[in-house]
């Protein structure tokens, strides 16, 4: 009874079919109960939208009840989960960070989707989505994380201020050299605008990860057990970074804080922002300029990581309970929500026939930076992820603070960051 | 019997502490004996070896050097701040009762809430602190994201959300000091300042004594501001020990060596407490 109470109180646009629903589920079928940690690590009405959709699933399927609870940010949220299954809480899946994986598998808290999948539509179901954005959810030959609210780092621009500097607004840089030439002709002598801003708080390394990318080198291996911190181009790679605002002055010196980047790229205080895609429609909503969105500039090749979150199964769940997550993650993943997932946030449509739908398809033609991320995922790779993921990713954001403050030169950082890498590495190999 | 009925009634206190103090302490202590384990390699015992492996990490001393300059920092000046104002608001002030609550709001805010209003402070260029700044020519500067000035960025806001809550307790001691004193000093030709020096401040004592060691163990227990200001960065420029503890062992799923830092803080706090008790109660006078 208290089900149907509650079922009946969510969502009044729903109300409709889910009482239809509850009449059917309250005399035979039994119900299945499932408790989903997801986290929100941009800004804007995140929460409601993943409520809304929750409702939606539990109109379709009245024989299982699903109490998402948003849990903060991504650290938030694996702290939370991995708390309340200590505590012999339920929680059969949640979304956490895709770079968990690691942990989570040393934890022996997830299960694989592999061992989940019964038929073949659903083994199918499993390579529908974009391979790049599997990459951080695949190891050992296994899935263990299912692509949700996924995204890459873009390009935000200030047409306006394009114009204003004399710069063509429809080709924005598109080299590390047109990016500081750019950015040069961005900043003005008076501090009242810089040209670019590249948040270094937060997710130092993911924005890292692109730089090095785009020198042709990614950060680590597919087992998650090397790290390549102080190779050659890694280390230009910080360098570039380090002389935007040491030696091009076109980037403030220091530290630029995640939180307050977009705030600064609406009031005008930065012509081009580094951010993730997560943030585009609360951009679109709020910029009063004219703005546009590129993909991040190349020196070697272009580059991003992907970022973002998976969903994951639980090892303490049921069968019963997996089916039904299952269910759930394939409904939360279907083209049809990631579309209006990604319309509603900014997020990545996660497989192609997402930019197959019609309603996706039309937002893209009227708005078409909407697909500036998956365009980007062709010269996408991995987000940074380990194993003792959390320390290996503190040493390379600690040796980026310390390149960007100057205490330290980014060879002697990132290779000091290297040694505590191959510390912690060793015992995994 | 008179045994049997003291600790029946000590029983109930006993049991909260124990459960909820001394047992989660000695669990602490014998958690850090252990190596960090996980389902392949299980914990095992291996003695001293995690505080052997802290007193090789850069990290833990340099957590443990900002801890003490942010205590340095915080506890005098708020201190000082909150008896200048309880003194300020104990006299006949139009709008006193406005001026009291004033002094007391940053109080009542929730410490996340107060980082949030302090982070539009200290952002460069659209914070308050950079706009001012700016109207009157001076440049701006990344209070933030520079570990010269992190540190003090974060003792500033706390200073100030301190202060309120200590000039609460400065303000009920002051109301308990008889009036006669003050007349009487006046009639001996006592300054203000020798009144102060000589009768008030050793007669507030006891409260300087509380307001002390709630300031030491705010120092150490405060972190909440860190998660919205800095994340303890750039390079661990304005991280604290509780902060590392919290990282450790949440973010990196090490409890064991997060037991074993925790082992320090709690030796640090219960040393300082000690030698407040011993040493500074000899100095005051109850009345």
């Amino acid at each position: 009874m208290f089900h149907d109470l509650k079922k009946a109180v969510v969502g009044t646009a729903a109300a409709t079919a889910l009482m239809a629903g509850v009449a059917g589920a309250s005399t035979a079928q039994a119900e299945t109960e499932l408790t989903m940690y997801y986290p929100v690590a941009v800004g804007g009405p995140l929460t409601e939208i993943v409520d809304g959709m929750v409702t939606d699933f539990m109109a379709e399927n009245p024989d299982i009840t699903v109490n998402a609870i948003y849990a903060g940010n991504y650290n938030d949220a694996r702290i939370k989960a991995l708390a309340a299954l200590k505590g012999g809480e339920p929680a059969q899946l949640s979304v956490m960070f895709s770079i968990d994986i690691y942990d989570l598998i040393e934890q022996d808290a997830i299960v694989a989707f592999d061992d989940i999948v019964e038929t073949d539509e659903e083994k199918a179901w499993l390579d529908s989505f974009y391979p790049t954005l599997m990459e951080n959810g695949r190891t050992g030959g296994k899935t263990w994380g299912i692509p949700f609210q996924r995204s890459t780092i873009v390009m935000y621009y200030n047409k306006d201020a394009f114009r204003e500097a004399g710069l063509d607004p429809e080709t924005p840089p598109a080299t590390w050299d047109a990016l500081v030439e750019a950015g040069q002709a961005l900043t003005k002598e008076d501090g009242s605008r810089w040209g670019v801003m590249i948040p270094s708080t937060g997710y130092p390394y993911w924005m890292f990860g692109a730089l090095a990318m785009q020198n042709d080198q990614v950060l680590m291996n597919g087992e998650g057990t090397e790290t390549y911190f102080d190779a050659e181009a890694t280390v230009e790679a910080l360098d570039f970074w380090q002389s935007l605002g040491a030696e091009h002055k076109v980037m403030p010196e220091g530290t630029i804080e995640w939180g307050t980047l977009r705030q600064n790229f609406l009031e005008g205080k930065t012509a081009i922002m580094w951010h993730s895609t997560g943030n585009l429609t609360a951009v679109k909503e709020n910029a009063a300029f004219d703005f546009g969105v590129a993909m991040l500039p190349a020196n070697e090749r272009r580059g991003t990581p992907t970022g973002g979150g998976n969903f994951y199964i639980f090892k303490d769940a049921t069968d019963a309970e997996r089916s039904a997550a299952l269910k759930l993650i394939r409904f939360m993943t279907a083209p049809e929500r990631a579309a209006e997932w990604s319309m509603k946030t900014g997020y990545m449509g996660v497989s192609p026939a997402a930019y197959e739908t019609e309603i996706l398809q039309d937002y893209v033609e009227e708005f078409p930076y909407a697909a500036v991320a998956r365009d980007q995922l062709e010269f996408a790779t991995a987000e940074l992820s380990t194993y003792q993921t959390g320390r290996v990713r503190k040493a390379l954001d600690d040796a980026i603070q310390a390149a960007l403050t100057g205490s330290k030169t980014p060879a002697e950082a990132l290779g000091e960051a290297q040694a505590t890498a191959e510390r912690l590495l060793t015992p995994y190999r | 019997m008179r045994h049997v009925i003291g600790w029946l009634l000590l029983t109930p206190a006993a049991i909260l502490l124990i459960a909820f103090t001394y047992w989660p302490i000695g669990a602490t202590v014998a958690d850090s004996l252990f190596s960090r384990g996980n389902p392949i390699r299980p914990s095992r015992f291996i003695g001293l070896e995690n505080y052997a492996l802290m007193a090789d990490d850069p990290i833990f001393w340099q957590v443990l050097w900002n801890n003490a300059l942010f205590a340095l920092g915080t506890i005098p000046a708020s201190i000082a701040l909150a008896l200048m104002m309880a003194l300020m608001v104990n006299r006949a002030l139009p709008g006193r009762a406005l001026a009291r609550m004033a002094f007391f709001t940053p109080t009542i805010l929730p410490m996340i809430a107060v980082a949030n209003i302090w982070l539009f402070f200290y952002t460069p260029d659209i914070g308050l602190i950079d706009q001012i700044a700016g109207l009157i020519g001076l440049p701006g500067h990344n209070w933030l994201g520079d570990p010269d000035t992190v540190l003090g960025a974060i003792i500033v806001m706390t200073v100030w959300k301190e202060a309120g809550f200590f000039m609460i307790f400065y303000l009920a001691a002051l109301q308990t000091i008889p009036p006669e004193l003050w007349e009487a000093a006046r009639l001996e030709g006592a300054a203000r300042w020798t009144y102060f020096r000589r009768i008030l401040f050793p007669l507030l004592m006891p409260t300087t004594l509380f307001v002390l060691i709630n300031a030491i163990l705010n120092s150490f227990k405060l972190v909440d501001h860190l998660f919205i200001l800095t994340k303890g960065g750039p390079d661990n420029a304005s991280n604290l020990l509780l902060y590392y503890i919290f990282e450790t062992a949440f973010s990196f799923f090490d409890t064991t060596y997060a037991a074993t830092l925790t082992v320090v803080l709690l030796l640090v706090l219960a040393v300082l407490s000690l030698v407040q008790y011993v040493v500074l109660d000899k100095r005051i006078h109850y009345r």
